[in-house]
């Protein structure tokens, strides 16, 4: 019997394949993989129905492989958990290493794991122990966390290092799942922080550092002890996960962040190690940033930031140039000064053949351009652009030398004229084949907000429309034609040449339909200014010219095959035919009567009036408008949008003209609004828009009954009108004329000055900023720049000019931006709607926002300055928060009451007397190796002095008498707990959604067996850390 | 927290796959697919670090990849790990795999990517570093797998002959036989 077990066995085991004869045979059925994987599938499920386990084990392992080719294998979960439950090491591994490749926490085969689970944590040997926990870390679920969670706890106090270790990061899982565990394992956690073993320790810094990291303020209390392990440890991982920490909390605690200053400074310069080095900086700059004031020597630390941020940026390994950028941007943002001062570095870093390192310089770019270095930086963008290969970083330099010369309302651009012509040699290196728009939009912003310089605008864009050719490429730079063309028209009056002009708009060119439209409309509007001229000069015969010659240019409009083409042609070909008319009329007038030729230079006056009408049409001012100005207005009161603007069946005659009244009405206040805001420049305004004029009673009856109708619509959703919001909408118009428009003053100086020479090339101005600057500075850069003009300190509206005043040296703007904006009443530039998107409900982490019993660091310090009264130990800590968990509500609400006041008392006297025992650390803070943690392998650490070690030694008793002291004790909050139950809940509704998104995918792909013998060639061990 | 580790070769193919959070397979496979594209057009000389990919993780998350000979090893991490750390940690998972194959290669990980599995299971557990002195990595692998060749013991041994079995090849030794020189030799052997 016994024989034939045996020899069946044998004989299963000969057929059967193993690991690597599966792999074998996968590699040798390349071409139909697919097929030879199912025949090994069906294989497997024939040796998972043997009895012996060895056999189940080496299906599993099979399996595992599988898996990992993209196979679905959880059918296999049984067989799976029964290869966990081997009493076999060997099966066991195999076992559990196939559930943590496919078991998941919504698995439901798992609660059948949990007893088994919990003999190999509590088995004798320390390997079965440590392999439950790595393979429950991948696929502990709720139920497991909650009955395995005082097995783990009890694991964390093993004798063995390995297992207390591996605990004590499985309780991190737990807590994610359940977080009811966190408070009673807390202590203990905690506890492990000084645990002799250098892996315990470094685990518990792990997993406090990831609890801390979503809620960071309960984990403040512990700083001391993080505090301590920071100047005390030698191990580099740990340190890096403390420092991290810190850079966390510093924003909750400033007097912590000044506390870390020298500690970290220290480090800084001790340190060989460059992932210490880079974190270590990266807090120093969290700190700067969270104090950003009353930091007497801040500005050394700052500084040795820079200069060790420059040598990882002048290093030759990438990935430490990469780093070094990063963090540069984290200090720009703070202190833009001393990242300027490396320019020329960033500058290189452009050059870089990685382009991961050139994007990173060109955020830098960013935020260090000044008024005095921005013609330079753009001059080499420029360059830059000229030589760089591949579109893609050529339209992302391209949009940089638009942002950073954009940014905050052009505040750095001095010379408009310059930036104009920076943007025409933009268009002309037809690089952005994506950003033509953009381009075009910089240029009606610049024309619309700085008023200095549209005659130069205009007569660069006259040349530009000369001149631009558009290519047949899929480019989008033919819309820089579209603001040309609106400039030119819109400021006609600018124009040197506006029949020159003129004629380039007539021109009959191919031009995508919306252009030209603005072609048509602009024709238009350059007509109006040529008539008006011919008016003033009474120069009938040029006008009739003028209007022949538009008339028949204008034909080849109308035959475009663009809808808006050809309409806004036909319009402007009536409105120009109705004015000849109108003159030939005078023309045998003139002929029958020439006596009459007293005024009017022989145009009649009909004509004169037309005329006029034309130019009113174009007459106003615009100005900017915000952005989300139109996203911002509030509805106005009874305008209903989803209203049919024009009732679909014929309805009764009552209803038809209110909603056509209704039209009107907006059209009205659109219309006061823009008259409103062209202030005194459009005289008669009014005049543009005729509109029916409703009497007030009229509008309130049509409104009224527009509301009866509206609530007797079910469909309608009824506003709910606040008598706030309607005072404010009835604000809106009537304040519109309030809005101060800035006359804004001219720097005539400057402007003569530039006129003298107008040069195409940006160049020019660049030299001529240099010329200027060394004729004031007397030849020396350095040199204090006098004062500036007081004329231009007058305009209170350019606020963002005048603050950036205090730059000495800086070159003068020449021209200044027009920062009114058209917003409507009561809203802000602010994007307050803009930050809703981080809250994320299926973050574990909020269930784990729970205030733990931490002795709070503040509370030793008071006791210590008052003579330690009653050092009682830790272990009392857990006692009282039971039993208030456990009293009534009303009883914990007074209890929470008091807890603040505990807690303003403690504040009040932190004043005083706390942040000592911080100070106490500081002043013997230089950073010792603690003999219990260098082990042989922690040699290639940081070297630290060796000399201050006695002197630790006292500080260490020092800090044993105040941790013993008992601190402010929290309360258990009920609310939270359930918060975390339902937050649990939602986590595993996640998951589900994750696998009803499954799909099918097959992949198919050769590999070259010739590579496989090649070895890795690890020849360059690193190891700086470890 | 470590999100995921991937390790596959020039041609995408994977080598080792682990997820430190549930993935449907199918969807692991696109992970892949999408590491390996952003991982394989970069220079050998570029820096180390990509912004996530859009399956994997988002804005928090990076990823940190090392590239030797045949294979990439790509960690993908969130922003409280250390970039650096992180690099260190890959050499260092490397090491250790040389370490216990003898010069590793890629067929090593292709044939044995069980032992590859507990190998990490000793440096990163449940997505956090665990240990990360190869020493002492070294020192419990050694352990495991003492344990593995004790239980292996005599029941292993018919097992141990079915593989030497198996890896004579035979069908191609019998092939390689050469049978017809047999009956030859039987005829010129004369009696």
């Amino acid at each position: 019997m016994a024989l034939k077990k045996v020899k069946g066995n044998f004989f299963e085991r000969m057929f059967d394949k193993n690991l690597t004869d599966l792999v074998r045979g996968i590699r040798n059925n390349k071409d139909n993989e697919a097929k030879y994987i199912s025949t090994c599938i069906e294989e497997i499920k024939q040796e998972l129905r043997q009895d012996n386990i060895n056999v189940k084990c080496n299906a599993v392992a099979k399996l595992t492989y599988i898996q990992m080719l993209g196979y679905d294998i959880s059918w296999a979960g049984f067989n799976i958990i029964e290869v966990m439950s081997s009493s076999r090491f060997t099966c066991k591994r195999i076992g559990y290493l196939a559930a943590s490749q496919c078991f998941h926490p919504d698995s439901e085969l798992l609660m059948l794991t949990t007893n088994m689970i919990r003999k190999d944590l509590n088995s004798q040997n320390q390997y079965d122990a440590g392999v439950a926990l790595s393979g429950l870390s991948c696929f502990i679920s709720p139920d497991l966390s909650r009955d395995l969670a005082n097995d783990i706890m009890t694991l964390m106090s093993s004798t063995k290092p390995y297992l207390r270790m591996k605990a004590v990061l499985m309780m991190y899982k737990v807590f994610l799942r359940y977080p009811e565990a966190l408070r009673p394992a807390f202590p203990k956690l905690k506890e492990k922080l000084e645990d002799p073993d250098p892996g315990v320790q470094s685990a518990a810094v792990n997993v406090i550092c990831e609890l801390a990291r979503k809620n960071p303020k309960n984990y403040l209390p512990l700083a001391p002890i993080f505090f301590k392990l920071m100047t005390t440890s030698t191990n580099n991982w740990m340190l890096i996960k403390i420092i991290k920490l810190f850079g966390a909390l510093t924003p909750l605690e400033p007097r912590l962040g000044k506390k870390l200053i020298e500690p970290l400074t220290n480090l800084i310069h001790s340190t060989s190690a460059m992932s210490l080095l880079y974190e270590c900086i990266n807090t120093v700059i969290a700190v700067l940033i969270s104090i950003s004031s009353g930091m007497p020597n801040h500005s050394a630390s700052i500084q040795l930031c820079v200069q060790k941020l420059r040598i990882l940026i002048e290093d030759s390994d990438q990935n430490l140039k990469y780093l070094g950028l990063l963090a540069m941007s984290k200090i720009l943002k703070t202190h833009p000064k001393s990242v300027q001062a490396h320019k020329d570095l960033i500058l290189a870093c452009l050059d870089d053949k990685d382009e991961s390192i050139r994007l990173r310089a060109l955020d830098l770019l960013y935020g260090m351009v000044s008024k005095k270095n921005l013609m330079e930086i753009v001059k080499r963008l420029l360059g830059h652009m000229e030589r760089a290969e591949g579109s893609a970083y050529r339209d992302e330099l391209l949009y940089k030398v638009i942002e950073i010369c954009g940014q905050s309302s052009y505040l750095y651009v001095t010379n408009f004229e310059w930036y104009l012509t920076v943007l025409v040699e933009l268009i002309q290196l037809e690089a952005g084949s994506r950003h033509g728009r953009l381009i075009a939009e910089q240029l009606l912003d610049v024309a619309i907000r700085v008023p200095v310089v549209r005659q130069f605008a205009v007569n660069e864009m006259t040349n530009l429309l000369d001149t631009f050719t558009v290519s047949a490429q899929s480019n989008s730079m033919y819309e820089v034609l579209y603001a040309a063309a609106w400039i030119v028209g819109e400021f006609a009056g600018e124009l040197e040449d506006a029949e020159k002009t003129l004629n380039i708009l007539l021109r009959p060119r191919q031009l995508p339909g919306h252009i030209q439209g603005v072609y048509v409309q602009n024709v238009i509007k350059l007509f109006a200014r040529l008539a008006t001229t011919c008016l003033e000069l009474q120069d009938l015969p040029g006008l009739v010219k003028l209007c022949e010659h538009v008339l028949e240019k204008l034909q080849h409009f109308n035959g475009s095959s663009d809808i808006e083409v050809q309409e806004r042609a036909n319009s402007a070909c009536m409105l120009i035919e109705m004015l000849r008319t109108q003159l030939s009329v005078t023309d045998e007038g003139m002929a029958l009567m020439d006596t009459t030729t007293t005024e009017g230079g022989g145009i009649p006056p009909l004509a004169i009036e037309i005329v006029q009408e034309i130019t009113l049409l174009f007459a106003g001012e615009l100005i900017p408008v915000a952005p989300k100005a139109q996203r911002k207005v509030p509805l106005p009161d009874g305008l209903d949008l989803d209203e049919w603007i024009n009732p679909p069946p014929p309805e009764d005659a009552a209803s038809s003209s209110s909603s056509e009244h209704d039209k009107d009405e907006l059209f009205v206040s659109a219309g006061t609004g823009v008259d409103g805001s062209s202030g005194g420049g459009g005289s008669g305004g009014g005049k543009r828009r005729q509109s029916l004029e409703l009497t007030p009673e009229q509008l309130e009856r049509q409104r009224m009954a527009r509301l009866l109708e509206q609530s007797s619509n079910p469909h309608y959703l009824k506003s709910t009108p606040t008598a706030s919001g309607s005072a404010a909408n009835a604000d809106q118009y009537d304040n519109i004329d309030d809005i101060p428009i800035t006359e804004l003053p001219l720097d005539m100086e400057g402007v003569a000055a530039l006129r003298v020479g107008i040069t195409k090339r940006s160049d020019k101005y660049l030299q001529e900023q240099q010329q200027q600057a060394s004729a004031q500075g007397g030849g020396k850069d350095g040199k204090k720049k006098h004062k500036k003009g007081k004329k231009s300190k007058k305009s209170k509206n350019k606020v963002a000019y005048n603050s950036s005043s205090e730059s000495e040296g800086e070159p003068k703007p020449l021209h200044i931006v027009n920062t009114t904006l058209d917003m409507p009443e009561g809203v802000s530039m602010s994007d307050s709607e803009d930050k809703d998107g981080k809250y994320d409900p299926h973050d574990p982490h909020r269930a784990l926002d729970i205030e733990l019993d931490i002795t709070d660091f503040e509370a030793p310090a008071v006791r210590s300055t008052t003579s330690s009264k009653k050092p009682s130990g830790k272990e009392n800590l857990k006692v009282p928060a039971e039993t208030t968990s456990s009293s009534s509500t009303s009883k914990k609400d007074r209890k929470k009451d008091k807890d603040k006041d505990k807690d303003r008392e403690s504040k009040r006297e932190r004043k005083a007397a706390a942040a000592q025992p911080v100070i106490d650390l500081i002043d013997a803070n230089t950073p010792t190796p603690s003999p219990r943690h260098t082990s042989s392998n922690n040699a290639s650490n940081s070297v630290l002095p060796d000399a201050a070690k006695p002197h630790k030694q006292k500080k260490k008793n020092k800090e044993k008498t105040q941790a013993s002291a008992p601190g402010i004790i929290d309360i258990v909050q009920e609310e939270e707990l359930n918060e975390a139950e339902s937050a649990s809940k939602s986590h595993k509704k996640k998951h589900k959604k994750e696998k009803s998104q499954r799909k099918e995918k097959k992949k198919t792909s050769s590999a070259s067996a010739t590579d496989y013998e090649q070895p890795l060639g690890i020849s360059t061990p690193s190891k700086e850390i470890f | 927290m470590i999100k995921a580790i991937l390790v596959f070769n020039n041609h995408g193919k994977p080598r080792l796959s682990k997820f430190y959070q549930y993935f449907d397979e199918s969807l692991q496979q696109q992970i892949i697919k999408e590491t390996f594209q952003l991982v394989s057009k970069r220079d050998d000389n570029v820096c180390n670090f990509l912004e996530g990919g859009s399956l994997i993780g988002g804005s928090d998350y990076k990823l940190i990849y090392r590239h030797y000979a045949t294979l990439y090893f790509v960690f993908c991490v969130d922003s409280s790990e250390s970039e650096l750390g992180i690099l260190d940690l890959i050499q260092v998972f490397v090491e250790t795999l040389d370490k216990c194959f003898e010069n590793v290669c890629e067929l090593d990980l292709i044939f044995h990517a069980d032992a590859v599995h507990h190998i990490l299971s000793e440096l990163v557990m449940g997505g956090m570093v665990l240990q990360t002195n190869m020493n002492d990595i070294m020192a419990r692998i050694e352990e495991q797998n003492k344990i593995v060749k004790q239980e292996a013991g005599i029941s292993a041994a018919p097992a141990r002959a079915v593989s030497a079995v198996k890896s004579m090849n035979i069908p191609q030794q019998i092939k390689d036989i050469k049978l017809p020189d047999l009956p030859q030799a039987i005829k010129d052997f004369k009696f």
